[in-house]
């Protein structure tokens, strides 16, 4: 079976790749851009924590077959930093205990990311919603919600 | 195992494939297929995909709205027109399966899934298809009772004529997970009242047998009545005649036959 030539921005960068037909995205980062911030959880589509934002728009990245993104522009938790500093939902996680063992943080911090670049000031339900394909093994929710209200009102430090 | 993937400009060459090879699968928003990928489902050789403009086309100015097959549940939200179809676009999965997932992939997910195909058959929907044979148009009704024997057609749009008022069409979701969740059963109902009276009464169920489908004996003590309290009691008592619900994680056969009626007598009666 050939490999198929594969291009597309990844976190503000052009990337070129070879995959193999019917790859997923989450497998096309990880393993041949060494991107590991989007995690494996389920590859079924129920965990969220291989959530990216494709053209900005919230996605599966294990649902996502990775020929469809030839063109668009891939954005992970590895480009959600800004240079030296946390970006401030990631700060906001930190300074409220937002994560426990961390596994979900980095699909739950992508869904928070979509939602507050298009609504700055979220409701709580709006918060919850916007998590609500994002899985906790942990349960922590309600840490994850307030830190996401915290960085949405401006209140932690970048 | 990879597979190959067949991308066409345009829906008829799509179909075409579709249509002479029983190994590949149209590719929607993928959120069932890729799964199937992901689980190493062999029976899938090649994903064909469509890249055609019609596919994603809305028309829902007018009185008919018809719809792309490959419109997203978030296009459906996005639509100020389609209100109507609102609620059960808002009830499927997280957001990210509402950007993904499509109302022509809905049509074919299984239970307990295809929620927004329940509210399209609730509404008397037509389903355009393109195979082998050319284009033509379908009964949603037809075209999920023969559901099985659909692999080999592209769906093109769906389309529906418009509910004259908000409270002419209503939708309700039972579901164990909140805000998202796998359907316990799935109701819509279209009610369009005619000189104070029932007429062309339609209630669709989801989770109550192996397709989605119309409750009919509750149609039945709807039409040519007005919805007072004896009507809908009498509908509601008539709410499981002729479904099959089978037991799964999210509920027994035996739950879902006894909440039906319920579910059904509140959503008739207006209550929350
Ligand atoms: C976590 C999760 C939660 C979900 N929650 C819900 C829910 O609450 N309610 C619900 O209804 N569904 C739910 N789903 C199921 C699914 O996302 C939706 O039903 C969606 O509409 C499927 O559309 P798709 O485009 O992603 O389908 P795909 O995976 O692309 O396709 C599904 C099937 O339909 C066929 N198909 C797709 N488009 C066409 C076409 N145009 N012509 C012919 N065949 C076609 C495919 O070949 C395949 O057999 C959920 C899925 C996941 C993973
Ligand atoms: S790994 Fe993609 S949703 Fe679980
Ligand atoms: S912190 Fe452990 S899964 Fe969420």
């Amino acid at each position: 079976m050939s490999k198929i030539p594969l291009q597309f921005r990844h976190n503000g960068r052009d990337v070129a790749i070879f995959v193999d037909g019917g790859t997923n995205l989450l497998v096309a980062l990880r393993e041949l851009i060494g991107d590991m911030t989007p995690k494996f959880g389920c590859g079924q589509g129920g965990c969220g924590t291989c959530s990216v934002l494709i053209d900005g728009e919230l996605h599966l990245s294990c649902l996502t077959l990775a020929e469809t993104v030839a063109g668009r522009s891939i954005e992970t938790l590895d480009g959600m930093k800004q240079g030296p500093n946390l970006h401030p939902l990631q700060r906001a996680f930190a300074d409220n205990f937002a994560a426990q063992c961390g596994y979900c943080t980095p699909g739950v911090l992508m869904a928070a990311k979509a939602l507050l670049d298009r609504n700055p000031s979220p409701s709580r339900d709006e918060v919850v919603e916007a998590i609500s394909g994002n899985i906790c093994r942990c349960t922590g929710y309600e840490p994850i919600i307030n830190a996401i209200l915290a960085a949405a009102g401006g209140r932690v430090s970048a | 195992m990879a597979v190959t993937v067949k991308t066409f400009a345009s829906a008829s060459e799509a179909a075409g494939v579709l249509s002479s090879d029983r190994s590949a699968r149209y590719l929607g928003g993928g959120t069932l297929v890729m799964r199937a990928l992901n689980e190493g489902d062999v029976s899938i050789s090649s994903v064909v995909r469509a890249q055609d403009q019609a596919l994603t086309r809305i028309d829902a100015s007018g009185p008919r709205v018809t719809l792309g097959a490959g419109i997203t549940f978030a296009r459906v939200l996005a639509e100020r027109d389609l209100g109507f179809l609102h609620a059960p676009a808002r009830s499927i999965g997280g957001p990210a399966v509402r950007n993904m997932g499509t109302i022509g992939g809905n049509l074919f997910a299984p239970n307990p899934y295809g929620d927004f195909t329940v509210a399209l058959l609730a509404l008397d929907a037509t389903v355009a298809v393109a195979g082998g044979f050319g284009a033509r148009d379908i009964p949603i009704e037809e075209f999920l009772q023969a559901r099985e024997r659909q692999a080999g057609t592209l769906v093109l749009s769906v389309s529906c004529t418009r509910p004259v008022s908000t409270e002419a069409f209503r939708y309700r979701k039972i579901a164990r997970i909140k805000p998202k969740g796998g359907s316990v059963i799935t109701l819509a109902a279209h009610l369009p009242i005619s000189g104070g009276r029932i007429a062309g009464a339609r209630i669709a169920l989801g989770s109550m047998a192996p397709t989605q489908i119309r409750a009919r004996a509750a149609e039945r003590a709807l039409e040519g009545r007005s919805l007072d309290a004896a009507t809908i009691a009498a509908a509601a008592s008539a709410a499981t005649e002729g479904t099959s619900p089978s037991d799964n994680a999210l509920g027994s056969a035996w739950y879902r036959r006894e909440i039906v009626g319920v579910h059904l007598r509140r959503l008739l009666s207006g209550q929350e």
